[in-house]
C-alpha cells in the first residue's frame, strides 16, 4: 500500500546500517592503506629556511618523505582561487606544501608517508624545519590598522573591498528625525564536525585510473581539480564521498592541498594512501568563520520606520582566500532580513590574518549580517520605547509585496528577490509561542524571588538553493527496485530518504524499493555540492524531474502492453495499471525489461516480460529514434535564481545575580522553508542549528593570542556545547511555497543557527540593562560588562531607565 | 594524535613495580587510569621512554574507612569511591566533590589517586585532599614514606612523588567534631573543570555555634589553595553567621589567574560568592551531624 | 625533540586479547596501539568512531565489562583479557537492531551518526542502571557526549523511548 510520503516524517533508510556500526566512514576504509600526515609550521608568520629530515629517515616503517621541492607540475603550483570576484583585487593561496613562508599556524610545510599513523606522527617528530619568525598579524583591528602585513604585496592587508549602494543612505540619515550608531563584534568560531577531514587514494595502475575518497561536500569539483592538478583525463579520476560524519560547510573547500598531496603521493608510490585528520589538525589546518568588526548608522523615524542604513564592516579571512570571499558578500545582503531598509550602503572590507584560512561555516555569513541588522532594530526600539517586536513588524516587507527586489546582487550573481514569505503571520506565531506580549507579567515574577530574566527575538531570512543547477538520475531496474543518484553530497542530512521520497511518491513505488547514492562521481557526473541549504531544492527537484520522466516512459510502454491509454493509467505500489480496473495491470519491473528489447532472457522477469511481446508495434524499429533502452532518465533542475526561507527566533535567558551564569530557560522557533519533504528530518536540522547557535552565543569562541597561537586548539577549551548547555527547543512552522520550484521547497539547513547570537545577545541585554555588543559572552564577560556598567562605562538601555523611573514613581 | 613509542611494562605485583620504576626512574610514567595522561601521550606533550601499568598490581583498589579517615587505593576508580556507601558516611565531601569530576565515563577509569599525583590545580581531588589534611602514601623500592597534603603539591601539574616511587594510596582525613561540608563549582559546562570550584567544612560547638570554617580551592592558583576563614565568622551561629564576610575574606586572599575561560576578578568575585554558598550548605549540614566522636 | 623509545627497529609487538561483543578475538600490536585502534584497525570493528584522542567527544566509548568507557584513552595492552561491548554488540543476536538503537530511528536521534556508536553504549549501560529517568535524568545521561548534528533534543527523546521499548520488552 503505497502511502502519501512526500511530506511526511518517513523514518531513514541510512540509520539501521548506522545504528548498527555498519557505517562506511572514510577511515573505516583502507585498512591496508599507507598512512599520511603533515609537519605543520608553529609559527603565525616566518620564513621557512630549511628542511631537515636525515633524523626522519631512520624511522622503521617510513615509506616517504615529502617537501615543495618534490612538487612537480601544477602540484607545485599554488591552490586554485574558486570563486573570484571583481571585489577581491588581491587574492592569495596557498602552496600545498609551505614554498618560502607560512602564514598561521598549521600551516603544512612537510608529507610523511609511512606504514601506520603512528609510524607517520614518529618521523614528523624528527624532521627539523628552521623557520625565521615574522611578525604576525592577529585579529581585526589589527589587519585593519595595518601596522604589519600578512602578505608584503597586498596594501593594508585588504584581500577584497565593496561597497554597494541602493539609494542615498547617507543623504536619508542625515535628513532623518534620529539617528544612532552601533558598533558590534563578532568572534571567530568553527563547523568543528565530529569528523575531520580525510582523504583515500587508490591508483589502479592496470586501468590507469584514480579513485579517491574524500570526506567533502563537493566530490564532483574535487575530481575535477584532482584532474586538472595531476594531469589526468577527467575520465579516468572518480571521487566519492563516503559516510560523512558531518560537514557544516568546513567540507565544502576544495581542493585541500591533502586532497591534491594524498593522490598524488599514491600516484607517485604505486599505493593506496590515506590521511585521516585528527582533532588538533582540524583546529588549525581546516578553516574558521564569523569574526567581523561592525558599524551601523542608521536613521528612521518617529515610529521606527529604516529610511536610511550604512553598514560598514571588516571581515577576518585569514591568511589566505582559496574560497573567495562569499562570507562577506552574504553578510552584505543577507543582513537586510525581512525589512525594507529605506536606503542602503553597506562597505566591507575583508582582511588578512595570520591565522587559519576563513571559509563558510553553517550560515555562511548569514549570523553576522543578521546580528548587525537585529541590534539595530533593538536599539531603535530602545531609543524610542517602542516594542521591538512592533519595530520589526513596521518595517517588514509585506506578503502582498512579493516578489520583492530589494535591488542587490546574491551570492550567486544574481537579483536579490525574495521570491514569496508571510513575515508577519511568522511573528504572530512566534510571539504566541514564546508568550511575548505576557513577558512582563513573567519578569515581575521572576524579580520578586531575586531572579533576572530576560527575552529576545530575532528575524532573518535566508537564500537558499542557489544554482548553477543540480541533476538527477533514476532508474527503474528489471526486479522493480528503483536506483536514484544524485551527484550533491550528504553530511546527515537524510537525503537518501527525503530523495527516496520524492522519487518513491512520483514513480508510485514503495519507498523500501528506492536506494539512492550521493556524492558518487561514477554514479552522477554533473553537480555543483551540497552547501547554502541548497540540497533539497536542488536535488530534490532534479530527481523528481528525473522521476517524472521515467513515470511518463513507463506509462506509455505500458500503455502499449496494456493496450490502453497513458492518460488512463496509474501506478500503485510499483504496478502500473488502468485507473478502475486494478486487474489490468503491469509490474513496473516488467516495464522495466520491456524497456530494453535484448534477444536473451537472463532471468524470470525477461521471461514473464514475454507476453506482452506480441503487442509491439512491428512497424518500427525496437528502440525508436529519440528514445534510448532502459526505463531511465536524468533529469536537471536550474532555478533562475534562488528561493528564500526566512524564520524567527526568540529566546528567553535568566542571568545569575551574584556568578553572572546565563541560563536558557525557553528557546522557540518559527520557521518557514516552503514546502517540506520529511518534516522529522527538516526539524533535526533546525534542532542542530539551534545547538551550534547557543554554541556560537555563549561557549565558542577561536582564542588567538597576539603571536598567533591557537590557545584553545582541542575539545577542553574550544567549548562545544553537551546536551546540558542545549535547552528544550519549541518549534513551530509555516509553509509560503516557492512559486520557483515543482515541489515548492525552500532550503532549511542552515536555519537553526543564522539568528542564534543576535536573539541571545538581544535576551541577555534585556535581562541586564545595558547594551551588548560584542559575541559570544561567557559569565566572566558579563561579569566584566556588569562591573563597567556600574561604573557608568557601558550605557544603561533606556527602557530599564524608565521603569526604574516608574518604579520610583509608583513609590 | 597518536603516541611516541615506548617500552612497556606490566609489573603483577608491588615489588615488581617498584623495581621497573626504580630501574627507569625519571625515564618512565606510571600508568593507573590513564584519563589525565592518555591526552598528553596523544598530544606529545609527554614522550616518557617507559610506560609502567600498574592496573594488573593486586591489592591496591581498596576504599576503607579507617579510624583516621578515608583511604582510597591507588586503583581505586572515582566511580568506586564515589559509589562506596561507608566512605559517604565516613567523609560525604568525597561524594560532593567527585559528582564534579569530569563525567561519569571518565570517571569510570580515572583513578583518585591518580588525579591526585596529576596535581592539576583544577582537580576538585586536591583540593579536597588539602582541605581534609590529607596525606599520600608513596612507595619505593626500599621503603615508603608519607606526604602531607600542603607538601604534596609543588606547582601545577607537579607533585612531590619522586622518580621510582608509587603513590599506593591517599588518606583523606576525616574533620573532627560536629563538621558539615559542601563542594559549589562554577564550570562552563557541564562537566568541566571549575572556573572556580570551592569545598568547604564547617565545625559547631555543642551550641551551634561555629567553631571551625576552611575552604579550599581549584583553578584559582597554582597548587590548590587552603584558607582559614573563621576570623570571619567564629562564635556566630551556624543559622546567621556572615558568610559574605568570609566570602570577602576569602576573596581578598586568593591570588586567581587569568585565562581563556575566565578573568582573574571574576574568579576571585566567584570565589567570594561561592566560598559564602558553600560555607552556608556546610554548616547547615553540620547543623544536623550528631555528637562527634 | 626526540624522545619515547627508539624509533629505528620495529617495534615490540604485545598479544592482546578481548572477549568483544562475546566472541574472542586476538591480536598482536604495540603497547601504544590505543583500544580505540585495535578495535577498528585490527579487529575491523569499525562501529566505534574516533573524534577527538583526547577524550572528551565521546565518539569513542564502548563498554568494558559493561562499563562505559572512552577507547581512545585507553591502550590495548591496558585491557587485555577484558570484556568489551561496541555498538556493534548492541545489536540483538539475530543482528537486528536492539531496544536503544531501534529508539533512535523512531526519534531520529542521529543525523550523520558519526557520534550516535559513542551515544548507543553509553545510554544501553545507563538504561540498564537507570530503566526510567525521567527528561531531566535523560539529559544529564548523555552529558559527557557530543553531537554536532541533533541539538540533543531527538536523542534524549530517544533515551525515553528505548526505556519505554526496555519496558515493553519486560527487561
Amino acid at each position: 500500500m503505497t502511502t502519501r510520503l512526500f511530506g511526511e516524517p518517513v523514518q531513514r533508510q541510512e540509520d539501521p546500517r548506522l545504528l548498527s556500526g555498519q557505517g562506511r566512514y572514510l577511515d573505516d576504509l583502507g585498512h591496508d592503506a599507507l598512512a599520511a600526515a603533515f609537519v605543520r609550521s608553529p609559527h603565525a608568520h616566518a620564513r621557512v629556511l630549511d628542511v631537515d629530515v636525515t633524523e626522519a629517515l631512520e624511522v622503521d616503517g617510513l615509506v616517504a618523505v615529502y617537501t615543495y621541492e618534490d612538487l612537480e607540475g601544477r602540484v607545485g603550483e599554488r591552490l586554485p582561487l574558486l570563486i573570484p570576484h571583481p571585489s577581491l583585487t588581491e587574492p592569495r593561496t596557498a602552496y600545498a606544501l609551505a614554498r618560502d613562508e607560512v602564514n598561521h599556524v598549521g600551516e603544512a610545510v612537510v608529507m610523511v608517508v609511512a606504514r601506520d599513523r603512528y609510524v607517520a606522527e614518529d618521523a614528523c617528530d624528527r624532521i627539523r624545519v628552521a623557520y625565521e619568525p615574522l611578525p604576525p598579524v592577529v585579529g581585526v583591528a589589527a589587519a585593519r590598522a595595518a601596522d604589519r602585513l600578512v602578505h608584503g604585496d597586498v596594501p593594508g592587508n585588504v584581500a577584497a573591498h565593496l561597497v554597494e549602494e541602493v539609494g542615498d543612505a547617507r543623504a536619508a540619515i542625515a535628513a532623518a528625525p534620529h539617528v544612532l550608531e552601533l558598533d558590534l563584534q563578532v568572534e571567530r568560531s568553527a563547523s568543528m564536525p565530529m569528523e575531520g577531514r580525510g582523504v583515500y587514494a587508490r591508483w589502479d595502475a592496470d586501468d590507469r585510473s584514480l579513485r579517491v575518497y574524500s570526506s567533502t561536500q563537493a566530490s564532483t569539483s574535487v575530481r575535477a581539480a584532482l584532474a586538472a592538478k595531476l594531469g589526468l583525463p577527467l575520465d579516468r579520476v572518480e571521487v566519492i564521498a563516503p559516510d560523512v560524519g558531518g560537514g557544516f560547510g568546513v567540507k565544502i573547500v576544495h581542493p585541500w592541498p591533502e586532497e591534491i598531496l594524498v593522490p598524488w603521493a599514491a600516484l607517485r608510490l604505486g599505493q593506496e594512501v590515506k590521511w585521516v585528520e585528527d582533532r588538533r589538525e582540524h583546529f588549525v589546518a581546516s578553516a574558521h568563520e564569523r569574526g567581523q568588526l561592525q558599524q551601523v548608522r542608521v536613521g528612521f523615524d518617529d515610529d521606527g520606520r529604516l529610511l536610511g542604513l550604512d553598514v560598514a564592516f571588516w571581515h577576518d579571512n585569514g591568511a589566505y582566500t582559496p574560497y573567495g570571499v562569499i562570507v562577506p558578500i552574504i553578510t552584505a545582503t543577507q543582513l537586510l532580513g525581512p525589512y525594507k531598509p529605506g536606503a542602503y550602503r553597506c562597505e566591507w572590507w575583508s582582511l588578512y590574518t595570520n591565522t587559519v584560512i576563513v571559509t563558510p561555516y553553517r550560515g555562511a555569513g548569514r549570523p553576522q549580517g543578521v546580528y548587525a541588522m537585529e541590534r539595530t532594530m533593538d536599539a531603535i526600539a530602545d531609543e524610542l520605547g517602542l516594542d521591538r517586536a512592533e519595530v520589526r513588524a513596521g518595517n517588514f516587507i509585506q506578503p502582498e509585496e512579493m516578489p520583492y527586489d530589494q535591488g542587490l546582487l546574491f551570492q550567486d550573481g544574481r537579483p536579490l528577490v525574495y521570491d514569496s514569505g508571510d513575515y508577519p503571520a511568522g511573528l504572530e506565531k512566534l510571539k504566541g509561542l514564546v508568550g511575548w506580549d505576557d513577558f512582563e507579567t513573567t519578569r515581575e515574577r521572576a524579580r520578586a524571588e531575586g531572579r533576572r530574566v530576560g527575552i529576545g527575538l530575532a528575524c532573518y531570512v535566508e537564500g537558499t538553493g542557489v544554482g548553477p543547477y543540480e541533476g538527477g538520475w533514476v532508474k527503474v531496474e528489471t526486479d522493480g527496485s528503483v536506483v536514484v543518484a544524485t551527484g550533491l553530497t550528504t553530511q546527515g542530512q537524510g537525503h537518501q530518504t527525503a530523495f527516496a521520497q520524492i522519487v518513491a511518491a512520483e514513480l508510485g513505488v514503495p519507498i523500501e524499493r528506492v536506494t539512492v547514492t550521493t556524492g558518487d562521481t561514477r554514479r552522477f557526473r554533473y553537480s555543483v555540492g551540497t552547501f547554502a541549504s541548497r540540497a533539497a531544492v536542488m536535488s530534490g527537484n532534479a530527481v523528481g524531474a528525473a522521476a517524472r520522466k521515467v513515470r511518463h516512459k513507463a506509462l506509455r510502454i505500458a500503455g502499449e502492453a496494456l493496450e490502453a491509454d497513458p492518460r488512463d493509467l496509474e501506478v500503485v505500489d510499483g504496478e502500473v495499471r488502468v485507473k478502475g480496473v486494478p486487474s489490468a495491470s503491469i509490474p513496473l519491473a516488467t516495464v522495466a525489461v520491456l524497456s530494453n528489447p535484448l534477444r536473451y532472457a537472463f532471468d524470470e522477469q525477461a521471461k514473464l516480460a514475454t507476453q506482452f511481446a506480441g503487442t509491439a508495434d512491428l512497424s518500427r524499429p525496437p528502440v525508436p529514434e529519440g528514445e534510448e533502452p532502459g526505463l531511465e532518465a536524468t533529469g536537471y533542475y536550474s532555478p533562475p535564481r534562488s528561493t528564500f526561507a526566512s524564520g524567527m527566533h526568540a529566546v528567553v535567558v535568566e542571568t545569575d545575580p551574584e556568578t553572572a551564569e546565563i541560563r536558557v530557560l525557553r528557546y522557540c522557533v518559527v520557521h518557514d522553508c516552503g514546502t517540506l519533504v520529511n518534516p522529522m528530518i527538516v526539524e533535526g536540522q533546525v534542532h542542530g542549528g539551534v545547538a551550534q547557535g547557543v554554541g556560537g552565543a555563549l561557549y565558542e569562541r577561536m582564542a588567538y593570542d597576539e603571536s598567533g597561537q591557537l590557545l584553545n586548539a582541542s575539545y577542553m577549551d574550544f567549548l562545544m556545547p553537551y546536551s546540558t548547555e542545549v535547552p528544550h527547543i519549541e518549534t513551530d512552522h509555516l509553509e509560503t511555497p516557492s512559486p520557483l520550484n515543482p515541489l515548492g521547497i525552500k532550503g532549511a539547513g542552515e536555519a537553526g543557527v543564522i539568528p542564534g547570537m543576535a536573539v541571545f545577545a538581544a535576551a541577555i541585554e534585556d535581562a541586564e540593562g545595558f547594551r551588548i555588543s560584542r559575541m559570544p559572552i561567557s559569565p566572566s564577560e558579563l561579569h566584566d560588562l556588569r562591573l563597567r556598567h556600574a561604573a557608568g562605562e557601558v550605557p544603561p538601555l533606556r527602557r530599564h531607565l524608565r521603569h526604574h523611573d516608574d518604579q520610583e514613581d509608583s513609590g | 594524535m597518536k603516541p611516541a613509542p615506548f617500552i612497556y611494562h606490566r609489573p603483577e605485583s608491588l615489588p615488581d613495580a617498584l623495581a621497573v620504576l626504580a630501574e627507569v626512574g625519571e625515564r618512565g610514567k606510571v600508568l593507573a587510569g590513564g584519563q589525565s595522561l592518555l591526552p598528553l601521550l596523544a598530544m606529545r606533550l609527554a614522550s616518557p621512554e617507559h610506560l609502567v601499568d600498574v592496573n594488573r598490581v593486586p591489592g591496591l583498589d581498596g576504599v576503607t574507612v579507617e579510624p583516621e579517615g578515608v583511604r582510597v587505593g591507588a586503583l581505586a576508580r572515582h566511580t568506586r569511591v564515589e559509589r562506596d556507601g561507608p566512605a559517604a558516611e565516613a567523609l560525604p565531601l568525597l561524594r560532593q566533590a567527585l559528582r564534579h569530576v569530569a563525567h561519569p565515563t571518565i570517571r569510570n577509569r580515572g583513578t583518585t589517586v591518580g588525579s591526585v599525583v596529576h596535581a592539576d590545580p583544577s582537580g576538585e581531588m586536591t583540593a579536597v585532599l588539602v582541605l581534609c589534611d590529607g596525606e599520600v602514601v608513596l612507595a619505593r623500592q626500599d621503603g615508603e614514606r608519607r606526604v602531607a597534603a600542603p607538601e604534596f603539591f609543588v606547582g601545577p601539574l607537579e607533585s612531590a612523588v619522586a622518580p621510582g616511587e608509587l603513590a599506593t594510596s591517599v588518606l583523606f582525613r576525616r574533620p573532627g567534631g560536629r563538621t558539615g561540608s559542601a563542594w559549589h563549582e562554577v564550570s562552563r559546562r557541564h562537566g568541566d573543570y571549575a572556573v572556580c570550584g570551592v569545598g568547604a567544612l564547617v565545625t559547631l560547638d555543642d551550641d551551634r555555634r561555629v567553631v571551625g570554617a576552611r575552604t579550599a580551592y581549584v583553578s584559582m592558583g597554582d597548587t590548590p589553595a587552603v584558607l582559614d576563614l573563621v576570623d570571619a565568622v567564629g562564635g556566630a551561629p551556624a543559622d546567621g553567621a556572615d558568610w559574605a564576610a568570609a566570602g570577602r575574606l576569602a576573596a581578598g586572599r586568593l591570588r586567581p589567574d587569568a585565562d581563556i575561560h575566565a578573568s582573574a576578578g571574576y574568579r576571585s568575585h566567584l570565589a567570594q560568592v561561592l566560598t559564602a554558598r558553600a560555607l552556608r550548605e556546610a554548616a547547615g549540614r553540620a547543623t544536623g551531624v550528631p555528637e562527634a566522636a | 625533540m626526540s624522545e619515547g623509545a627508539p624509533v629505528n627497529a620495529p617495534e615490540t609487538l604485545h598479544e592482546v586479547t578481548l572477549v568483544v561483543n562475546g566472541v574472542r578475538r586476538s591480536g598482536s600490536v604495540p603497547a601504544r596501539r590505543t583500544l580505540s585502534d585495535f578495535l577498528r584497525h585490527d579487529l575491523r570493528l569499525t562501529g566505534t568512531h574516533v573524534g577527538c584522542e583526547h577524550g572528551v567527544c565521546g565518539a569513542c566509548t564502548v563498554l568494558l565489562e559493561g562499563e562505559p568507557v572512552r577507547s581512545c584513552l585507553l591502550l590495548a595492552v591496558t585491557v587485555d583479557g577484558a570484556e568489551v561491548t561496541t555498538v556493534e554488540g548492541c545489536c540483538r543476536g539475530d543482528g537486528s537492531l536492539g531496544a536503544v538503537q531501534q529508539a533512535f530511528q523512531e526519534c531520529h536521534g542521529l543525523q550523520c551518526g558519526f557520534c550516535t556508536p559513542g551515544f548507543v553504549t553509553t545510554i544501553t549501560a545507563y538504561l540498564r542502571d537507570h530503566p526510567d529517568p525521567d527528561e531531566p535524568a535523560a539529559r544529564e545521561a548523555i552529558a559527557g557526549n557530543l553531537c554536532r548534528c541533533t541539538g540533543y533534543q531527538n536523542i534524549v527523546a530517544s533515551v525515553l523511548r528505548a526505556a519505554e521499548l526496555r519496558r515493553r520488552e519486560g527487561a
